[in-house]
């Protein structure tokens, strides 16, 4: 009877905190069907807005950025950040924990004083745009690859890569095949993380972009004293049943998997 | 093996090149800007203009705030992750996406979302005026504001706490219990010191981005209430006097830096009492 009460109130606090976290995606998912540009009246039911978003160039291109952003920086902090993981599990304690320290520099410090310290920097030698932006993110995404890949680094059995070398695999070879799949399930959360971090930055972007590149964060930021356009409801709400259907899809992977990632 | 460990380091290259060049320099460049006014001579005065009557009220202000919001979300995030916890672990994994996919939204829209919801004529105020309590308006005030924060960062709390618990050896809690220990006991006796490391992690990820998220104070505070990220905003995007900008900076920089080298090392001290 106890125990009963209690997983009710457990699943009850778990409810909430659903209500919670959901509470403004709710609102933002009714506000794309809202056939009202103002936020506050509600204009009844359309499908408008997820028309002319196609025909948007100013969205597409925001979206656009944002994702190849998002892409190539996840991607090149994924490369650097894998190579660096090794090296610096490699190195002598001291410069280890150097390298350590100034991985976390980027994670403690507020967004706005890495932006603006960016910032101040890059322009002495090239424009703000695009390239300003991608080193930007780059810069704060590889820090979250280092710290995903290195526990697998750590738990890594180094005789396997020495077996295969005595056996006679050239070192690139025995590289890609005995030591990359022991690092890639870091390497894959690595990457995600970078993805979503680059996805969702809106301050470290918004000192660095300049004018004319806009990603969907600086576009809606933006827009906020004219007024959103409805049709980044829609976008938002597209982008939110995609991602939904993709956890899902992951959350039942087949049994196996799961039970290796428990193990992990 | 010597040999190729010591190699192997030359694999940090890339990195610490990257990492000079762009996390190290701008730090010195942003104390260069800080340290000099505009007709370049040196001066303390962007640093100390943290002081200034108008910025220390800022200061303070988000101080409160961000000690507030992660308060809270350490008050909400243990029976969580206790709670879901619980859970098979088919259920759990499903938890955490439900607690993951929010992020995915765009910030931004978030918080005009919950401006909706807060203002004097939205959703939460019809629900509490139905229920026949008048007057209650929150929209504008510093509740507001943590709320919009405490949704922000709230999942960067949990996510951290709930590998750290879920890392516990069930055998250890189990023994507790054998040995008859009381529920609480076995909570504060091993779950939370073991879950530490990653309560502090936690505490790093909220703690710092509450104090400088500018964002959530314009849309949520009216643009009266401001945070020492809006100042700094100010100074570079409309005042554009970069010099104290950067001064504020180095100073908000400075004093993150001795309040969490306080939170780590006091974190290092527990987690050798706890064995």
């Amino acid at each position: 009877m106890v125990e009963k009460l209690k997983n009710l109130i457990s699943r009850l606090y778990i409810f909430l905190i659903i209500l919670f976290l959901y509470a403004p995606i709710a609102v933002l998912i009714i506000l794309s069907f809202n056939d009202s540009r103002s936020r506050v009246r509600w204009g009844g039911f359309t499908f408008r807005w997820y028309v002319t978003l196609l025909h948007s160039s100013q969205i597409r291109a925001a979206l656009g950025t944002t994702f190849l952003l998002a892409f190539l920086s996840a991607f090149i902090s994924l490369l650097i950040g894998t190579a660096a993981a090794l090296g610096i599990y490699s190195m002598k304690k001291r410069n280890h924990k150097l390298m350590m320290m100034i991985t976390n520099i980027p994670m403690l410090n507020a967004d706005i004083v890495t932006g603006i310290a960016l910032m101040l920097w890059i322009i002495q030698f090239m424009p703000l745009g695009f390239g300003s932006v991608l080193i930007a993110h780059i810069t704060f995404n590889i820090p979250y690859v280092i710290l995903a890949v290195m526990p697998k680094v750590k738990t890594m059995n180094i005789s396997i890569y020495n077996a295969g070398r005595d056996l006679g695999a050239g070192p690139l070879r025995a590289f890609f095949e005995l030591m990359l799949p022991q690092l890639s399930g870091g390497m894959i959360s690595g990457f995600f993380m970078a993805f979503t971090m680059s996805m969702d930055d809106f301050v470290i972007t918004y000192f660095t972009k300049g004018a004319g590149v806009n990603t969907l964060s600086t576009m809606i930021y933006g827009e906020i004293k004219k007024g959103i356009k409805p049709e980044i409801y829609a976008l938002s709400t597209i982008i939110f049943v995609f991602v939904l259907v993709i956890l899902m899809i992951v959350n039942n992977m087949p049994a196996r998997e799961k039970a290796n990632r428990k193990v992990a | 093996m010597d040999k190729i460990l010591g190699k192997r380091s030359a694999l940090a290259g890339p990195y610490v090149i990257w990492a000079v060049g762009f996390t190290v320099i701008p730090l010195l460049v942003i104390i260069k800007y800080a340290l000099f006014d505009r007709s370049g001579a040196f001066t303390l005065s962007n640093i100390l203009a943290i002081f200034d009557p108008v910025h220390l009220r800022a200061l303070v202000f988000s101080l409160e705030i961000a000690l507030g919001c992660t308060a809270i979300c350490i008050i909400l995030a243990y029976p969580l992750v206790l709670a879901i916890s619980r859970l098979r672990f088919a259920r759990s994994g499903f938890m955490l996406v439900i607690l993951i996919l929010p992020m995915w939204m765009n910030f931004i829209l978030k918080l005009l979302a919950w401006q909706m919801i807060l203002s004097s004529n939205g959703v939460l105020n019809m629900i509490i005026s139905a229920l026949g309590i008048t007057g209650f308006d929150i929209s504008n005030t510093p509740l507001s504001i943590m709320i919009g924060v405490i949704y922000e960062y709230f999942p960067y709390m949990v996510l951290p706490v709930f590998d750290a618990v879920v890392a516990i050896d069930a055998d250890v809690i189990e023994a507790a219990r054998d040995l008859g220990a009381k529920k609480s006991t076995v909570f504060w006796k091993i779950i939370f010191p073991l879950s530490l490391p990653g309560l502090m992690s936690g505490i790093t990820m909220v703690f710092v981005p509450s104090m400088t998220s500018f964002v959530t104070a314009d849309i949520l505070g009216g643009g009266k209430l401001q945070l020492v990220g809006n100042i700094i905003e100010q100074e570079f995007i409309q005042s554009m006097n970069w010099n104290l900008g950067s001064g504020l900076s180095v100073a908000l920089m400075i004093f993150i830096l001795i309040s969490m080298t306080f939170t780590v090392n006091r974190n290092e001290r527990e987690e050798e009492e706890a064995w």
